[in-house]
């Protein structure tokens, strides 16, 4: 019992030594920029929000931060309302070339963004929509529905058919089984596939720093690829920049982590 | 309405969001590569496989695709031995199990760009932890051409090792403690153990990471973009990062799809071998 417990906070502290990159990062945030270049101690010998202030007040960070939130929310919730359509018409209905369909999705997530980000580009600029929210939205949107309609699918056949069967005796059509008894059903499914969904959009650079050209569109990791810096380069900003673009990702692992472990689990393991 | 038609209904707006948006591009993308255009001069005309043929010849093309596969090679084949080892080390964890995940997946989910700067900052020569741990030598870790590929290559491995773990350690769980128990009455426990139960069913799930992650380092741009921008002296400059710099910087739009296709092409055949594991898995099962 002893060597058990010991054994794990080992294992704990391991794992928080394999975090050191992101802890340290963390410190640099609020690290005195005369501590910073040359690093002379671990420890800063006080700590500092000055680099909080720099980018709260004076960068792009901000108007970056809501792009990419309201870009990827968007983009969430359109690529898993459309998946869970298209989820559950794969797994319930007598759809003819459903194996194909299915190949192709999992085809599809295999796509390189940087084959079909030229086309993508050419085709955003001809509709208008460079440098706007819409077209990072729709963007993204597709690049994650192909893993959401193969998630969606495997949840809902997953359902007892008996449950929807029932409903159909009482008179409910199939729309009202998929409303009320089948969406109810695959609900944590569906945050599982919102989450990577999520995930993807906020992480995501090629196409963003492809279709944006200013901060009216321009999300976190492009504001972050360009972080200016007049003389030198203000690591303590970049590191404030930094923590603040890891809050969702790190709010999606500790409070979401079952979804997320669920969904990252049958992704790849297709059962 | 027939359920038949209810079916095609439901699936039209994601076919149609799909088709517009990522088959209509993936065919699009292969009429590009067979044409000069650079919009800049308004040159648009039909080339054929001249960009095909120029890439044959083209050294920095063939660098591009040696540094990929040293790329590729050697970041799958570390996230897949330390991941398996990761994921041995947790298995037996009983407290704290949520806080291990979440420090393991931390990494995993970070956006790219973050993890560029992080190392970015990591391996600064005069400011950077790593110099400092290794006693203040000024060690030029992204700036000097034998170091670059390998210091990027620490940075993924790095990142996506919690992707292989996590995959391990969730198969590892399905194993009943009874298989070891058995094991051990027959006098087989450590080393033995692990050959004779564990590696068996973990080969398997081993072999969908390895080539999950082979797809991904193949395809992957963000990092070695933001960290080392391909330098220096095009050490790190990997496929997707010079078609990148073709389409985007010398606006080569149809030699930059050339190569982007190129890119396709790899990632499809890594695909198909994915898709045929799946299928003799599915098979035997």
């Amino acid at each position: 019992m002893r060597t058990g417990r010991l054994r794990d906070a080992l294992v704990l502290a391991a794992l928080v030594l394999y975090a050191t990159p992101f802890f340290w990062q963390a410190l640099t945030s609020v690290r005195p920029d005369a501590e910073l270049l040359p690093l002379s101690h671990l420890l800063p010998s006080r700590l500092t929000p000055v680099h909080y202030d720099a980018v709260l007040r004076q960068s792009v960070m901000p108007r970056a931060l809501l792009n990419s939130l309201g870009i990827a929310l968007s983009s969430t919730l359109l690529a898993v309302g459309l998946g869970a359509l298209a989820g559950y018409a794969l797994a319930r209905l007598p759809v003819p070339g459903r194996g194909v369909i299915l190949l192709g999705m999992i085809a599809a997530t295999a796509f390189p963004q940087i084959a079909t980000v030229s086309p993508l580009y050419l085709l955003m600029r001809a509709a208008g929509l460079r440098d706007t929210w819409l077209a990072l939205i729709l963007a993204n949107a597709s690049f994650a529905l192909p893993l959401v309609i193969w998630l969606l699918a495997g949840f809902i056949r997953e359902i007892p058919r008996a449950l929807e069967e029932a409903a159909a005796v009482d008179g409910a059509g199939r729309l009202a089984a998929l409303r009320f008894v089948v969406l109810p059903l695959v609900a944590p499914g569906m945050a599982s596939a919102a989450l990577l969904a999520f995930l993807f959009s906020w992480n995501e650079f090629l196409f963003a720093y492809s279709f944006t050209a200013t901060e009216a569109s321009r999300t976190v990791p492009v504001a972050l690829a360009l972080f200016p810096g007049v003389f030198e380069v203000p690591w303590g900003d970049i590191a404030a920049a930094s923590l603040l673009a890891s809050l969702p990702p790190i709010l999606i692992v500790v409070a979401f982590q079952r979804y997320l472990v669920r969904g990252l689990l049958a992704g790849a393991l297709r059962e | 309405m027939s359920d038949r038609r209810l079916g095609w209904l439901l699936l039209a707006p994601a076919l149609l969001l799909l088709g517009g948006l990522t088959v209509y591009p993936a065919i699009w993308v292969i009429w590009l590569s067979l044409q000069y255009r650079i919009p800049v001069f308004s040159i648009s005309r039909w080339a054929g496989l001249a960009h095909y043929a120029f890439l044959a010849v083209d050294t920095r093309f063939w660098s591009a695709a040696g540094v990929t596969a040293a790329f590729a090679v050697a970041s799958v084949a570390l996230e897949c031995g330390l991941g398996l080892g990761m994921a041995l080390g947790l298995r037996g964890q009983r407290h704290g199990r949520r806080a291990a995940v979440a420090l393991l997946l931390l990494a995993w989910a970070l956006p790219s760009v973050v993890t560029a700067k992080m190392f970015e900052w990591l391996y600064h020569p005069a400011g950077g932890l790593v110099n400092f741990l290794l006693g203040g030598r000024p060690v030029n870790w992204l700036g000097d051409p034998a170091l670059a590929l390998p210091s990027l290559i620490a940075a993924d491995v790095w990142r996506t090792t919690p992707f292989v773990a996590l995959l391990c350690y969730a198969r590892l769980l399905t194993i009943p403690a009874e298989l070891y128990e058995a094991a051990e009455v027959d006098g087989a426990a450590g080393v033995q153990a692990f050959a004779r139960i564990t590696w068996p069913l973990v080969r398997p799930i081993l072999l969908v990471a390895l080539l999950f992650r082979t797809l991904d380092a193949l395809r992957a741009f963000d990092l070695m973009f933001v960290l080392t921008g391909g330098g220096p002296a095009g050490t790190t400059e990997t496929l997707t990062v010079y078609a990148y710099r073709a389409l985007f910087q010398t606006l080569q739009v149809g030699f930059g799809s050339a190569i982007g296709v190129v890119v396709f092409a790899l990632v499809m055949v890594v695909a198909v071998a994915y898709l045929r594991l799946i299928h003799r898995q599915e098979a035997s099962a």
